[in-house]
């Protein structure tokens, strides 16, 4: 009862102080108006139009001209796709994994205070510089058969040696993976050394205190430490995954054959190539709703879970 | 650094201007040795009227070149001339009315009576309109044979693909690669064409191509083109390259016996110093059916506001087609003039080949004036899968093919 009668008048009176939340805190709210529009007009607004515009037959220029469900059902009837999705998950689930392993292993052995840290800190960094696109030259260079790493251990003299994944359908997202270590790994691997040095020395004095060793200490007490550092790495590694395509285009333009096509290139060669947006739209609508279906519960697990406890 | 550039361009487009030039800015995809070589016969006669030729070459092929075209014509900054192929890609640019109208340069021109075959000026018509400048004639319908590569192997240059098919095990025993075929699906996609206008005969190509009719693709006439084209993909073991180019040159340094690719090709082997009949033979229709399909590359003109730029893009249109320039730039980059009236400086024998056949009236359109881009996608998806998948049967993709050209528009 009490409750019921001093709510209202509490309302009045933040009222009467403060006119309106609108208005609260005014120039910074003027400053943040850019941000808002862009985040509502370029990121929203642009989903839903495209959204909308993946149920149309929109070709070189977009119509509305409704078509219904057409464009989604051939998106799945079309060999070409469920391959993209195969080599993405193929790509994500080892790009995943090798770029935290082998990220923080860099880091952990930078981290043992070795001599010249500076010096392999930046050649493990360096690759991050080139973009994507030098860097799938590079790599299709140096899995070229006849120019690069075959070619030199044969000339070394195994000549039966065979390292060939770029003209091997099987084999040929390994090839994409190398060289998405490779210019990936470094700067996950600084992120993890800016975390392990985040970690108070006397959390290692107090293991070497209790007899703990190295790789344990590392294993069971500074990993569950950096939790925030890895959920950073995780969403740029996720971003890098999706987003997966000059790299492609530079080292195999999806080849042999599709064997190596991802979604995002399906969507430019939908759109650009084939001069059919409702396909690429209807397909880069589909590659949101991956997005959102392994992000939801992810995020909820993450940052809803928190408030509860 | 980007403050200065603009103000030198500034400067440069107000004297351009005082002299009452312009500057055009020509997006095209022609980065070879022998295409470069051609377009800059455009730029030499274009910069000898006193005006400016911007060159905006694009590197990768008309895949690349042409999504950067269109996102330029769509966002507003339209160059003023763009390469495209004959054919639909620029069908609803036209539509939407961002194309200028040529119709009064190709009657000034007299165009209609000069432009042979008429069918590539049909092909730049949408609703009585002239929207593009046809500039050369292409045709797939070619294959090109190292005979230093057959001689090395102890064998006769083939004179058909029924021959070739029957020397390739034999070429391969020797060491060489017996079709050069490039890893891009349009390449493949394009192979297969011209074996099956050369192998099915050009009532059942037509009927695909024109008529969509998906039961000519299940016909006896295809069934043979699928399982040829089947056989052919053991051919190219051992040849691991992307681009035609590069495809090319393995026919040229004789570790090749043969590339199918259409009449551009010449330009490499003319780069290379190669005589045709000597070093090189050629096989239009691979020597089965002769006849040619006959697309090009045609020039379209983005609409401007500013007038003067409007009538430099008209100048610039009548110039491609004046006779001299149709012989400058075709003699260059080994395609034929889009004149009737025209006589090639170097008509080497390949290219009187298709001279001839071009007089005696053996053409058919080609592919691309038939196909949506769309359905052309979709047939390059397919034949790559297929090119690169041993484990395909032709029977499958026969079945897939007919079900794309079934639901084409």
């Amino acid at each position: 009862m009490t409750i019921s009668d001093t709510r209202p008048d509490a309302g009045d009176r933040a009222a009467a102080r403060r006119p309106s939340r609108l208005f609260r805190n005014l120039p910074s709210k003027i400053a943040m108006l850019p941000l808002i529009f862009t985040a509502v007009v370029v990121f929203l607004g642009g989903t839903i139009w495209t959204v909308v515009y993946s149920f149309t037959k929109s070709g070189l220029l977009p119509r509305l001209s409704w078509a219904g469900l057409d464009q989604y059902e051939r998106l799945w009837s079309s060999r070409k796709w469920i391959v993209s999705i195969e080599n993405l998950a193929i790509y994500g689930f080892f790009s995943l994994i090798g770029t935290l392993v082998i990220g923080f292993t860099l880091a952990a052995l930078l981290d043992r205070k070795i001599r010249g840290e500076a010096v392999f800190r930046s050649i493990f960094l360096y690759p991050f510089a080139l973009s994507f696109i030098v860097t799938g030259l590079v790599w299709q260079w140096i899995l070229n058969p006849e120019l690069g790493l075959q070619n030199v251990v044969r000339e070394m003299g195994w000549t039966g040696f065979s390292f060939d994944p770029l003209n091997n359908p099987d084999i040929v997202m390994f090839g994409l993976l190398i060289a998405g270590l490779w210019q990936g790994t470094g700067l996950i691997m600084c992120i993890m050394l800016a975390g392990l040095r985040g970690i108070d020395e006397d959390i290692w004095k107090a293991a070497r205190v209790d007899g703990i060793g190295t790789v344990k200490t590392y294993i069971r007490v500074i990993i569950p430490m950096m939790r925030p550092v890895f959920v950073t790495s995780l969403v740029l590694i996720g971003a890098g995954i999706v987003k997966l395509y000059d790299l492609v285009v530079a080292q195999t333009s999806g080849g042999p054959g599709i064997s190596s096509e991802v979604p995002a290139k399906y969507v430019m060669t939908a759109m650009f190539g084939g001069q059919n947006l409702g396909q690429g739209f209807a397909a880069s609508t589909m590659m949101l709703v991956m997005v959102v279906i392994i992000l939801i519960p992810w995020a909820y697990l993450e940052f809803g879970g928190k408030k509860h406890g | 650094m980007k403050l200065r550039i603009k103000l030198l361009s500034a400067t440069a487009i107000c004297a351009a201007t005082t002299a009452g030039a312009v500057d055009l800015e020509v997006m095209h995809w022609w980065t070879s040795g022998g295409e470069a070589n051609a377009v800059a016969k455009f730029a030499e006669a274009w910069t000898a009227t006193g005006n400016t030729w911007v060159d905006g070459a694009i590197a990768g092929g008309g895949d690349t070149a042409r999504p950067v075209m269109v996102s330029r014509i769509i966002g507003g900054d339209p160059p003023a001339a763009f390469q495209f192929n004959h054919g639909r890609q620029a069908e609803e640019l036209i539509e939407a009315g961002l194309l200028l109208d040529l119709t009064d340069v190709a009657e000034a021109e007299g165009w209609a009576d000069i432009v042979n075959p008429s069918s590539l000026l049909d092909a730049c018509t949408v609703d009585g309109r002239i929207y593009c400048a046809p500039v050369n004639i292409h045709s797939w319908q070619w294959m090109w044979l190292s005979n230093a590569a057959y001689e090395n192997a102890g064998l006769a240059v083939p004179t058909t693909w029924t021959e070739f098919a029957e020397s390739a095990p034999a070429l391969q025993e020797a060491g060489l690669t017996p079709l050069a075929m490039g890893g891009q699906s349009w390449q493949q996609n394009g192979a297969f064409g011209v074996m099956a206008l050369a192998l099915a005969g050009e009532e059942a190509w037509l009927s695909v191509n024109r008529d969509k009719n998906a039961e000519t693709v299940m016909g006896p006439e295809y069934t043979r083109v699928f399982e040829a084209f089947g056989a052919a993909r053991e051919f190219s073991d051992g040849l691991n390259v992307q681009d035609w180019n590069q495809a090319t040159a393995a026919v040229i340094n004789d570790t090749a016996g043969a590339q199918i690719m259409g009449d551009w090709a010449q330009g490499e082997f003319a780069m290379a110093g190669e005589v045709a009949g000597e070093d090189y033979s050629c096989l239009p229709g691979l020597g089965e059916v002769a006849i040619l399909d006959t697309g090009g590359d045609a020039f379209y003109f983005p609409k401007q506001d500013d007038p003067e730029i409007e009538a430099g893009q008209k100048e610039l249109a009548a110039m491609l087609l004046s006779p001299e320039v149709q012989v400058s730039f075709n003699s260059a980059k080994g395609s034929l003039p889009v004149r009737g009236d025209v006589d090639l400086t170097s008509v080497n024998e390949c290219t009187q080949k298709g001279l001839d056949l071009l007089a005696n009236g053996n053409i058919v359109p080609n592919g691309e004036s038939f196909l949506a881009p769309d359905t052309i996608s979709q047939l390059n998806d397919l034949m790559t899968e297929f090119w690169n998948t041993p484990a395909m049967t032709a029977a499958e993709v026969q079945e897939q093919y007919s079900d794309i050209i079934a639901s084409a528009e």
